[in-house]
């Protein structure tokens, strides 16, 4: 993606770090989008972390009420309620909860993974390279949801299991992008300075490649928990996902398009809040991109 | 160039070979006896014995899955544990539909994109720049399924224009859908065509074209268009997979009779060799499409088609 980035930082000290955050959050501030995307997600994570302090999961979130069932949006329930009498905002609130971290674990168990893949792939070169990439390779060549929706399709559906599907086809996106962004600094001065004075390889990678090859991975993860959100959802829609009563945005679709005739509303508030979410962090992606490696644009 | 398209076939195989293995592998993992799922939890220990040693079963995994590798070679996808039907027939039935869902769409996707792109590249930093960027971030933002069913709310069920589900009237039925899965295909092509245009139109053979006094029209479409298409090639190309994931979700909605909803049904249906059918067929398709990408290029690119000479 960005092949010189990093070279510029040859001795890092502490200092220089600093400064050179500093200079990267100055040039995200400029850019308004970004900013706005940057608003919005820490907006969803404040959600993500109070829906479920407010909101008491038994009574409020999942609790049938059979004489409330299917109301239109009013001033008591505000988006209406559903098919069992649960008041839809809340469990839209709810499900940014549900969302937000498994998309994140998931986002952080792929990274871990793909970070000592890649980083392997990209500094050792030759056969360790190869083999790593032709596996990645046979992962990259089912579509990343098929996989998995195959993964799932297995194991059943449980969140751990939603989780290792998303992970598995998420880990060869981030061994790639490693691998990409360790390579070009593989060679660099700094690093053969290290090697030179005996530095073991894990403590070069960690210490002196990785930091240097950060750009393009913050770019990825951040990009990789909007895909991830999205594939959740998705495969809620298909039954395959988050098992029912805990609200997620795609299952309450699923429900909702059973009643798309006479209850229309139920269609609009959960995927308006998907929607939301990965605009949010897309922009978001893209803004650390520029902010990042300003020679991209 | 046959040679070129003869290497990328032959590299095809081990790719093949590893994705069904992988694929083998996972649905291995599932739980419960086939030879269960087809007598019925009332069937006794000796019939599902019996019909274990006739499947063969308790072989080890690398002997079922060459029988499985067998059996594809020559077309045929394994029996449906459902309707005892082959599920090579299965899957040749709706194979037409999908395609023609992803045909459709991918076309949407184009006629949409490249005209967005290509004139919000004209028109940096216009307010006609802004509006389509942002249509083609909320493009990027909209789950395809949720696209689907506002389509369906608006067109279907309140103006009465196209069917809500099915395939039974033709053309019509077909609209909602391709436009669904277009959309979502048609957002980052036009990105990708905006960004690409916008360096091409500062290169300096666009200059001397200008200079030469050739109409913009023709500076436009002659010869920087023709130059910023290889990286929308690229993704047009990338997005095929998504593209695959997102027909599966769309077929869902619509109830469009293609592999992917066929291959939910047959997922809670725990039909097994349908659903491993399902994905091969998507992965073989997704390999072909990207081969075909890769040809493309060479006829778009004669810098890239030397290389093969």
């Amino acid at each position: 993606m960005n092949k010189d980035a990093g070279n510029t930082t040859a001795d890092i000290g502490s200092e220089k770090k600093k400064s050179q955050v500093l200079e990267v959050w100055k040039r995200l501030c400029r850019n308004k989008t970004a900013v706005l995307g940057l608003i919005i997600v820490i907006m969803l994570v404040l959600i993500g972390i109070f829906a479920p302090i407010v909101f008491d999961y038994d009574t409020q979130v999942i609790k049938t009420d059979y004489a409330n069932t299917l109301q239109g949006p009013s001033a008591q329930h505000p988006f209406g309620t559903d098919e069992m009498g649960r008041d839809i905002l809340i469990r839209v609130l709810y499900g940014t909860s549900t969302s937000l971290s498994i998309g994140v674990i998931t986002v952080i168990i792929s990274l871990a993974i793909g970070l000592v893949l890649g980083s392997a792939s990209g500094y050792f070169g030759g056969r360790v390279d190869m083999v790593i990439m032709r596996i990645m390779d046979i992962f990259l060549a089912i579509p990343g949801t098929l996989l998995a929706i195959c993964i799932v399709a297995s194991l059943g559906n449980s969140i751990t299991n939603l989780i290792i599907a998303m992970a598995v086809s998420s880990v060869p996106k981030f061994a790639r992008v490693v691998r990409g962004a360790v390579m070009p600094v593989r060679d660099a001065e700094y690093v053969e300075a290290a090697r030179a004075i005996g530095a073991k390889d894990s403590t070069i990678i960690f210490h002196d490649v990785l930091p240097n090859s950060l750009a393009p991975i913050i770019v990825q993860t951040t990009l990789e928990v909007a895909s991830v959100i999205l594939s959740i959802a998705g495969l809620s829609f298909l039954g395959l996902g988050i098992p029912a009563p805990r609200p997620e945005w795609g299952a309450m679709l699923s429900s909702a398009r059973t009643y798309i005739r006479d209850y229309s509303y139920m269609c609009l508030f959960p995927g308006l809040a998907i929607m939301i979410t990965i605009l949010s962090l897309n922009l978001l992606g893209d803004g650390l991109r520029d902010a990042l490696d300003p020679r991209l644009r | 160039m046959t040679k070129f398209i003869i290497k990328r076939l032959l590299a095809l195989i081990p790719v093949l070979i590893g994705v069904t293995l992988l694929v083998f592998c996972i649905l291995d993992l599932a739980p419960g006896d086939p030879a269960k799922t087809i007598l019925g939890e009332e069937a006794s220990v000796e019939a599902i014995e019996a019909l274990r040693e006739e499947m063969g079963l308790d072989d080890p995994l690398l002997v079922r899955y060459g029988r499985y590798m067998a059996g594809l070679v020559q077309g045929d996808l394994g029996t449906s544990y459902k309707t005892g039907d082959p599920v090579s027939e299965e899957v040749w039935a709706r194979l037409p539909n999908t395609i023609v869902l992803a045909l459709t769409s991918t076309v949407v996707a184009i006629i949409l994109a490249l005209p967005l792109g290509v004139l919000a590249a004209i028109k940096q930093n216009t307010l006609f720049d802004g509006i389509s960027m942002f249509i083609s971030l909320i493009g990027i933002s909209m789950p395809v399924f949720w696209m689907g069913l506002l389509l369906i709310l608006l067109f279907a069920v309140t103006l009465g224009w196209f069917p809500v589900s099915g395939a039974d009237q033709g053309i019509r039925s077909l609209v909602l859908p391709s436009i669904a899965l277009g959309f979502m295909h048609m957002a980052s092509i036009a990105r990708t065509t905006r960004s690409s245009m916008l360096e091409t139109i500062r290169q300096d053979y666009i200059r001397t074209v200008r200079a030469k006094g050739l109409p913009e029209r023709e500076v436009i479409t002659d010869h920087a268009l023709k130059n910023a298409l290889i990286p929308t090639i690229t993704v047009i190309g990338i997005q095929i997979g998504q593209m695959l994931g997102g027909s599966v979700l769309t077929e869902s909605v619509f109830a469009w009779p293609g592999i992917g909803r066929y291959m939910i049904q047959s997922i809670q249906g725990r039909d097994i060799p349908s659903v491993m059918g399902c994905i091969i067929i998507f992965a073989i398709g997704f390999a072909l499409v990207n081969l075909l990408v890769d040809l493309i290029y060479g006829f778009v690119d004669p810098r890239i088609k030397a290389q093969y000479k």
